[in-house]
């Protein structure tokens, strides 16, 4: 077997990874032969890694993708699932193009631990994996020490979070479903940062939309932590006054402190306790487990800083970090569609480092994020992010940018065909 | 001197009106373009619904890049995105996805 440093060398000669014979097809498993990267989680982030490593190494270079999951379930679109216009099934990608098409090596498990000195990833169900680049995107995981009453028995199966989609969509709408008219469904959001900015109020859209065809009298109490509503304000504001009046109340300096799920109330800082015949509670967010008990996880123990021309953790060397687990650059959101962006940058630096050049000094990518107000009607904000080489972190472009003036029906067509074009960017 | 090359390349490529492209690095226009993969598909070719780039003609493609800049075309987004590129980083582009193949 080759050894990296002489790989790295030859390569450097060659000029590419193709030359050096190497590769026997799109479709070649890895062969054992190339430098190794080892990416954990199969989400936007993870996925688009997987994807670009290869493809951009001219598939001389070995990935290997830890998920455990049979498939990749999107939240992105996934409240319409709970608003009722689409299904799972529409929501619902498998990695197998990952695999046949790019060579991906997918190993259908968690990692336990990494040993970071001996550059090994373990697995649950036993073995571990070499590295040589390790690419972590986990994720979130929930801070439920800051909810105790969801520690009760059964708490968690009865107040839903529903924000990993997959069982808890599909559990929140029969909820909803079962809920009388008349009824109230509460939701909760913590202070940003967390996942998916807008997510909450198109939520909310979502659920007032389904209300308001099946359950007219019901209503949906949006109990906010933050200040005010976090993204697309004006444009929220303007469909639950225009389209669901009556039905959404927002409450903003809102911060639940507990849940006590057996009489479905929710408690707060500085408010009056509300009860609701469907809570739904999202908890405080940091990143995933394994980043963080890898030691990662270096902005208040809760995000992981990194470089953001390489994606390399700042704490721990050879180990990236991207999507939502990462400190955030200002003004750049927690999304799949950056989480997506920060994989074919991550991607670009993980094969330029493997092959002895240097990473790309200005990375520049955009985000767009689209939130249904009703079945067919969208807004959108987009972004333009700029490495700045002085503060040596992204920054939003000046003047770049901007939010819908309007919801409209156009854009629900284009977010659909952002969604189609994305998963297929990500996973085939 | 690098620098010398660096003021002599970019006063060319000047002069060369629609050749700038030529001294961006490459895998630095390829990242780039990457980024466009979310809407307009993976090496250009997008899925239904939204416009695929592989193979365009160069200079509509830039034309219709620089009238959204500018706002002479009208759009939901791109005016809005297209301002985050410099006109030499959208003619980069421009050239980059002509050159894939449809």
């Amino acid at each position: 077997m080759m050894k990296r440093r002489q790989f790295v060398q030859s390569v450097a000669t060659a000029g590419s990874l193709g030359t050096l014979g190497l590769v026997t097809g799109c479709a070649s498993t890895p062969s054992g032969n190339g430098p190794k990267v080892v990416v954990v989680g199969g989400g936007y982030g993870g996925a688009t890694t997987a994807k670009y490593v290869r493809m951009w190494s001219d598939y001389g270079i070995d990935v290997t993708l830890v998920e455990p999951s049979s498939s990749l379930i999107s939240c992105p679109i996934s409240n319409l699932v709970l608003g009722g216009s689409k299904t799972m099934a529409d929501i619902t990608m498998p990695y197998d193009n990952l695999v046949k098409r790019h060579g991906v090596r997918w190993v259908q498990d968690m990692v336990t631990r990494i040993d970071t000195d001996k550059r090994v990833v373990l697995l649950a169900k036993g073995g571990e994996l070499p590295y040589d680049r390790l690419i972590l995107s986990p994720g979130v995981d929930f801070m439920w020490d800051t909810l105790p009453g969801m520690a009760a028995e059964g708490a968690k199966d009865k107040v839903l979070h529903s924000w990993k989609a997959g069982a808890q969509t599909v559990a929140l709408r029969k909820q909803l479903e079962a809920m009388p008219d008349g009824g109230v469904y509460a939701l909760a959001i913590p202070l940003a940062p967390y996942r998916c900015p807008p997510g909450p109020y198109e939520r909310a859209c979502q659920v007032a939309s389904y209300f308001s065809k099946v359950k007219p009298r019901s209503k949906v109490l949006i109990l906010d932590a933050n200040d005010d509503v976090t993204s697309k304000g004006p444009l929220f504001k303007k469909a639950w006054k225009d389209r669901y009046d009556g039905i959404v109340e927002y409450r903003p300096k809102h911060k639940t402190v507990d849940v006590d799920a057996a009489t479905n109330t929710l408690k707060f800082e500085f408010h009056n306790d509300v009860k609701a015949n469907v809570l739904n509670v999202i908890p405080d967010m940091r990143a995933g487990e394994i980043a963080v008990k890898t030691g990662l996880a270096t902005a208040n123990k809760r995000w992981c800083e990194v470089d953001f021309l390489t994606f390399e953790s700042i704490a721990v060397k050879n180990v990236h970090v991207l999507g939502d687990s990462i400190q955030i650059a200002p003004a750049m959101p927690k999304s799949g569609h950056m989480a997506n962006q920060h994989g074919k940058t991550c991607a670009a630096a993980v094969v330029a480092l493997l092959t002895g050049r240097q990473p790309n000094a200005m990375p520049i990518y955009n985000n767009t994020c689209y939130s249904f107000v009703s079945a067919e009607d969208a807004v959108h904000v987009a972004s333009v992010h700029r490495y700045d080489a002085d503060k040596k972190t992204m920054l939003p472009v000046a003047g770049a940018g901007g939010v819908s003036s309007a919801a409209n029906e156009l854009e629900g067509r284009y977010a659909l065909a952002w969604a189609r074009n994305i998963w297929a960017d990500t996973l085939a | 001197m690098k620098w010398n090359h660096l003021v002599l390349a970019s006063t060319l490529a000047a002069l060369a009106g629609g050749a700038q492209a030529q001294t961006m690095d490459p895998l630095q226009v390829r990242s780039m373009a990457a980024s466009c993969a979310n809407c307009h598909g993976t090496m250009g070719i997008a899925e239904a619904g939204h416009e695929s780039l592989a193979g365009v003609n160069r200079d509509e493609l830039l034309k219709k890049m620089l009238d959204f800049k500018t706002g002479k075309k009208p759009a939901t987004l791109m005016h809005q995105l297209s301002k985050g590129y410099s006109d030499e980083q959208l003619a980069a582009l421009a050239t980059y996805f002509s050159a894939l193949k449809k």
